[in-house]
């Protein structure tokens, strides 16, 4: 087992500039910052349209220290695809692949070739950064935009329908490593892309991403929300290697704690929630805690 | 002068800072550090830099005194709400004079 | 070496003496025979290539983009619905200047699903920046697919090589398959100016602004306007490009022709049939039967659809007394393609000189309607006779 890594030794060498048009305060830029420091430099991104496309920066400036190919929105596994194979056919296989790709580009549009991808098990690492909606457009509903939350075009009665659960998508192609991961846990982050980068086939992992004008809060509380999320047991962190599933960090110790935060806290940190009756959030506390029974079981 | 000898036919970007520009100007508050409350300060030795690992922006440095970099820092906040001694406050921009301004 | 072997084969063999890096396609009626020997030739190790089998036409392209991108030659194959689907993919190939090559198998396109031949999945293709060459027999199949890689790298220009669903693909001609030295002394590796690399990291194809802008070192470049304009003007070169590659081909293979139009009988017909692809070579037979009959007509085949060879068919036909042009597609709403192209580059070349030709347009063929030679020599009679109609004619119509 690998030692987990700390903010002394987080390597100092960074792979994004400052001066990026992402918001303020953008959670994505956090959690792009650390997982490239995991990716190295020898690695190729590939991003689809989304935020990352604007953090990226427009021609002829790039924020990133990377290689990267922008592509179009559906094609972004497959586009990984193409690199490698290109890589393979000129022997150079010391060089990473590493797709990133929001939710609205994971969940719905980018589903197909993403499953493509990994069913062909191809060699790479899939990121997707889950800000729960289609934020670069204005904060429009995605397959990963929970229920009750209020968005660009769920405008009076937020989403009826629940958040698509996408990591679990991707276990059912057995790939070799997958995990939910949070921008408020970079760290977290960081180690588990280390983990994976070796291991064969497709890896996907998932980040739950804060963002404050999608979601409705003080960019400074980005972080606490984010961490909020995990410890109301709301979005969990975790990792399925070879299949086995595994809570992980903070996630991990409240198992042992035994004790949630009320999810009620999360829901009223953002204003994106504000029409969420109580009845509602007694109904999802209800499936938190049916969920949690689950993992106290597992445990004993 | 136009385009026509440009060395690339593309969308072919190169990398470096400041792709949004001067992003120090969106900033409403600005961080400002207290070292006396400041852990690595205080200790004088590496520990903490919980403001480098969560800025977004790339702009606190990993020294002591961790260094802001004001000419990008949006004034998010994120370190004043992380650091655990509250070293970091957010101070609204108009307080600060038009000659701190130029400092910057 | 010649060899009888169906239209697709033809096509699998360029890719192979072509030494492809990156294959990637999807099935799709009739393109797969072609695809299928390629997975054959890259299983049995007699091609070294990635062949990625993935999950859909508009993967396939991606794939090929990324690959291309990354520094390798790729290949891929679609007919009718499945180019459709790749429409987004085929724009963006086009504007990041990729030297991909892309066979059409031509094929109706749905609704309703057709299987059968015509050519309204390539021609709808034509505004996306791509050069597009329509064969007409087997041998033009090979080599052009050979020629599209040589071409295709020089402008950074992707290319369709077209050919006709059935007709071509899968009916059996004798053909010769040039040595693989010769195809090597014709095309050299692949060597893009840049490929993604962390070495030289570039960061391709980010949203570029409607105005110029300053780089990091301190130079003015391209808005998208100019990234557009400059498409468009190496578009308009590589006519000439093309005809470089035409002249080389000849050199080493030993045959060739016209790099833009093919003309039959042409020199001194007063009528020329005009259209893309295998109906040209029936035509042939019609020309033939209406010389007997002392009525002066000839056909052209138009190789080069994008870039459109304006000058060079003006200049074939001006003089002519009428031109009509068969196409198995049109623009719904209008006419045919070819037939407003040809018009226009009329226009532009020969207003007002007194020897502009009488333009008839003639749709047939559609979603693999018979077509019967006998029609096409009534049809180029009355046609040779008295202009039929303003409107584009429909034959084999049995409404």
């Amino acid at each position: 087992m690998q030692a987990k890594t700390t903010i002394l030794s987080l390597p100092t060498q960074e792979f994004v500039h400052p001066g990026t048009r992402a918001c303020t305060g953008c959670g994505l830029a956090i959690a792009y910052r650390v997982g490239l420091k995991a990716l190295g430099k020898d690695t190729i991104l590939i991003v689809p349209p989304s935020c990352l496309t604007v953090l990226q920066g427009l021609f002829p400036i790039a924020s990133t220290k990377l290689p990267c190919l922008n592509v179009t929105f559906a094609s972004t596994a497959a586009a990984a695809t193409g690199i490698l194979a290109a890589l393979k056919s000129q022997g150079k296989t010391n060089i990473k692949v590493a797709a990133w790709a929001g939710d609205g580009g994971t969940s719905d549009i980018g589903l197909q070739a993403l499953s493509g991808a990994a069913e062909r098990g191809d060699n790479f690492i899939y990121l997707c950064y889950d800000n729960e909606g289609y934020m670069n457009t204005g904060a429009q509903r995605s397959g990963t935009t929970p229920i009750g939350a209020l968005t660009a075009n769920t405008p009076f009665k937020g989403k009826l329908q629940q958040k698509k659960d996408v990591p679990a998508i991707m276990a059912a192609h057995n790939l070799s490593y997958i995990a939910a991961c949070s921008a408020s846990y970079p760290l977290d982050l960081f180690d588990k892309i280390r983990k994976c980068v070796d291991m064969p086939g497709t890896k996907y992992i998932h980040i739950h991403i804060p963002c404050p004008p999608g979601w409705g809060y003080d960019p400074r509380y980005g972080i606490k929300i984010g961490r909020l999320a995990v410890e109301t047991g709301y979005y969990d962190l975790y990792e399925i290697v070879n299949g086995e599933f595994k809570l992980t960090a903070a996630s991990e110790k409240l198992v042992e704690k035994r004790k949630l935060i009320p999810v009620r806290e999360y829901f009223r940190s953002q204003s994106r929630f504000k029409i969420l009756a109580d009845t509602q959030i007694a109904e999802i506390q209800h499936q938190i805690d049916a969920k949690w029974a689950g993992y106290y079981k597992k445990d004993e | 002068m136009g385009t026509r000898n440009y060395r690339r036919k593309t969308s072919h970007s190169e990398h470096g800072p400041g792709d949004g520009g001067r992003t120090g100007s969106w900033r409403v508050e600005r961080p400002v550090l207290n070292t006396s409350l400041c852990i690595p300060c205080k200790r004088n030795a590496e520990a903490c830099f919980m403001c480098w690992l969560f800025c977004p922006e790339v702009v606190i440095s990993r020294t002591i005194p961790p260094a802001i970099d004001l000419e990008y820092c949006k004034g998010c906040g994120i370190c004043a709400e992380e650091c655990p001694t509250k070293a970091i406050t957010m101070v609204d921009e108009a307080d600060f004079t038009d000659e701190d301004k130029d400092k910057e | 070496m010649h060899i009888i072997e169906n239209g697709n084969v033809a096509a699998a063999l360029g890719v192979l003496l072509c030494r492809v890096n990156v294959i990637a396609a999807y099935p799709i009626t009739p393109q797969t025979p072609l695809t299928e020997r390629l997975s054959e030739y890259v299983e049995s190790g007699e091609m070294q290539a990635e062949y990625i089998p993935v999950e859909s036409e508009h993967s396939a392209l991606a794939v090929c983009i990324a690959a291309s991108s990354a520094g390798a030659r790729t290949f891929t194959a679609t007919s009718a619905n499945g180019l459709l689907y790749m429409h987004e993919q085929v724009q963006w190939a086009a504007g990041a200047r990729l030297p991909i090559v892309m066979c059409v198998v031509n094929r109706a396109v749905g609704a309703p699903w057709n299987v059968w031949n015509d050519q309204q999945d390539s021609i709808s293709q034509r505004d996306t920046g791509w050069i597009q060459m329509y064969c007409s027999d087997h041998q033009q199949i090979i080599d052009a697919v050979i020629k599209a890689y040589w071409l295709a790298e020089k402008v950074s220009i992707p290319i369709m090589v077209c050919y006709d669903g059935y007709i071509l693909s899968h009916t059996y001609m004798p053909f010769d398959v040039p040595d693989q030295e010769k195809v090597d002394a014709f095309l050299s590796p692949f060597r893009p100016d840049y490929a993604l690399n962390p070495d030289q990291p570039a960061n391709l194809n980010t949203v570029t602004l409607p105005d110029v802008r300053m780089d990091v070192r301190g130079e003015l470049a391209h808005g998208y306007m100019e990234i557009r304009y400059l498409l468009q003007e190496e578009m308009r070169t590589s006519l000439t490009v093309a005809a470089e590659a035409e002249k080389r081909f000849a050199d080493i293979f030993g045959r060739g022709g016209d790099p833009y139009i093919e003309p039959y009988l042409c020199a001194d017909a007063q009528y020329i049939a005009v259209g893309l692809g295998s109906l040209t070579y029936q035509l042939r037979v019609s020309v033939d039967v209406l010389r007997k009959e002392g009525i002066k007509v000839g056909v052209m085949g138009v190789r080069f659809y994008r870039p459109f060879p304006d000058e060079a068919l003006a200049e074939a036909l001006k003089g002519k007394k009428g031109v009509i042009v068969f196409e198995k597609a049109l623009s719904y709403g209008y006419e045919g393609a070819l037939v407003s192209d040809l018009k226009s580059a009329l226009y532009d070349h020969l207003a007002g000189t007194g020897v502009m030709p009488m333009v008839q347009n003639i749709i047939l063929g559609i979603g693999g309607r018979d077509i019967r030679t006998e029609d096409l020599t009534q049809a180029l009679r009355a046609a040779a006779k008295s202009r039929v109609s303003r409107q584009p004619v429909w034959i084999g119509l049995k409404l």
